[in-house]
């Protein structure tokens, strides 16, 4: 039951990403990244209008440590940002383009989350995001939410029921950013009655569930 | 058999239905923004929808390994309703996005004044986003409907071949052919068009800039009259490469002037019988 094109990224910083992307775009292309993140900047009410555009430009091809381009460019995007809109604006250009984006947008600005400088600016401000994306049964978003800004910010009941949902939909727990260092005893007894209930009816239970019984 | 139904409303019909065009040769579809059989009260009703047509539709399709397009406007009918004229002011962060591949279904119902004023603001859109536009003509008075919709195409100053006027029949093909627009054709199984009198026209008319999609929606109708068309086609002495053009390679040709389309084998997110839609609906 793998899935294909789940993938993970671990935290990262604003010159990290900028600086993997403009090495992987040709110049043309890279160039006109900077300019986008340079106008976003001078008008950040063109946000809206760039961030659907951005995968036609720079494509969609893996970038290596479970980002592609398109994701990463628009999470540059948005790290650009960062560094000069308030805490408020910046979780509300965020939740833009989260809110009217198809579901390879909204992947990528729940990807933004693991650039520490977005993160940090945007303290607990985007957990609303992690809300919906868990709340889908897309697997895509779920296990995009499920990085290390969930880890940081995600209260242990909202982290449990998420890791119960990957199980549920087919997500690998190997994906969860916050798993094993977040599981605990209420998790392991989540994951008993839930591997309980499917032997009882005579399926399967997930494999990557069972380090977790036994902890 | 491939098929690319241009105009089907897959947000009404079940995961049943995607299984058996999947089954039949549908790899690939467009479904419009319409009305829902109910009318909405609010902008933010429209908002739902078309984050559905976007996000949730194409990912049940891509379940079946048939890829989803959509067109996004403010329909005919419920331009009349001042509750969602709003509708006009969102739809610019909706057009600039991957799978949006025409500006759509727009046209006329009752041929009023705000239709008017809708139809033309949203040609004037297709032109800013650089897409092409799939027009709906009225059910009643059909004739002078298309007529009028013809006149306001040529005023916009879009080139006809960026547009495709739909739910055609024996009375309107001509002067839409001559216009130099696409023909949409909706078949149905009792009403606006059926396989046989379809055969009739392509006959007349040729395999030239025609589309014949399904329209199935929440009313009676068949996702698979795409391809009851194409076997009647056949039947009729039709070769396997006429076939090919009017279900695959007219469509394709169409909302390729987009740009966005994106015809790669589809990539299915799990075996059918783990697939999330199930699991989402035992959760």
């Amino acid at each position: 039951m793998a899935v294909k094109e789940l993938t993970q990224v671990g935290r990262c910083n604003r010159i990290g990403l900028d600086t993997r992307l403009a090495s992987a775009l040709d110049g043309t292309t890279a160039d006109w990244l900077v300019s986008r993140r340079a106008e976003v900047v001078r008008r950040p009410e063109r946000l809206g209008e760039i961030f659907p555009a951005v995968a036609r430009t720079v494509g969609r091809a893996g970038l290596g440590d479970g980002w592609t381009v398109d994701e990463a460019a628009r999470a540059s995007l948005v790290a650009a940002l960062a560094a000069d809109q308030s805490p408020d604006d910046l979780a509300t250009a965020l939740s833009g383009v989260y809110r009217y984006g198809d579901a390879a947008e909204k992947r990528a600005a729940l990807r933004a989350l693991a650039v520490a400088e977005v993160a940090d600016r945007l303290g607990d401000r985007a957990l609303p995001l992690l809300a919906d994306a868990i709340r889908t049964n897309d697997q895509r978003l779920l296990a995009a939410a499920l990085g290390s800004y969930a880890t940081e910010h995600l209260d242990d009941a909202a982290f449990r029921q998420a890791v119960l949902k990957c199980v549920f939909t087919g997500v690998p727990l190997d994906l969860v950013d916050g798993l094993p260092d977040r599981a605990d005893d209420e998790l392991a007894r989540m994951m008993a009655d839930f591997a309980a209930e499917r032997s009882a009816a005579g399926r399967d239970v997930p494999t990557d569930i069972r380090r977790y019984l036994e902890a | 058999m491939r098929i690319f139904d241009p105009h089907i409303h897959m947000t009404s019909r079940t995961t049943d239905d995607y299984a058996a065009m999947a089954g039949h040769g549908v790899q690939a579809l467009v479904e419009p923004a319409f009305w829902l059989g109910q009318p909405r009260s609010n902008v933010g009703s429209f908002i739902d929808y078309f984050d559905s047509l976007i996000g949730w539709e194409p990912f049940r399709a891509a379940q079946f390994g048939i890829r989803h397009h959509c067109t996004i406007a403010l329909n005919p009918k419920e331009a009349n309703d001042p509750r969602c004229r709003e509708v006009l002011d969102v739809l610019p962060r909706y057009l600039n996005k991957d799978g949006v591949v025409a500006v759509g279904e727009v046209g006329y119902d009752a041929m009023t004044a705000d239709e008017d004023e809708v139809f033309a603001a949203q040609l004037e859109l297709a032109d800013r986003f650089g897409l092409p536009v799939l027009v709906h003509t009225p059910h009643r008075d059909k004739a002078r409907g298309t007529t009028r919709t013809l006149d306001v195409v040529r005023d916009s100053g879009l080139e006809p071949s960026r547009v495709v006027v739909d739910h055609l029949n024996e009375v309107t093909v001509k002067e839409v052919k001559d216009s130099g627009c696409w023909m949409g054709f909706s078949i149905y199984p009792d009403t606006k068009m059926d396989p046989d009198r379809m055969v009739v026209i392509l006959r007349q008319y040729g395999t030239g800039q025609v589309l014949v999609n399904s329209a199935a929606d929440w009313g009676k109708s068949d996702p698979l009259r795409t391809y009851a068309t194409g076997q009647a086609m056949l039947a009729a002495g039709f070769s396997e490469d006429d076939v090919d053009q009017v279900l695959w390679r007219n469509p394709v040709a169409f909302y390729g002037q987009s740009g966005r389309l994106v015809l790669e084998e589809t990539e299915v997110a799990e075996t059918f019988e783990g697939n999330s839609i199930l699991r989402g609906a035992r959760v």
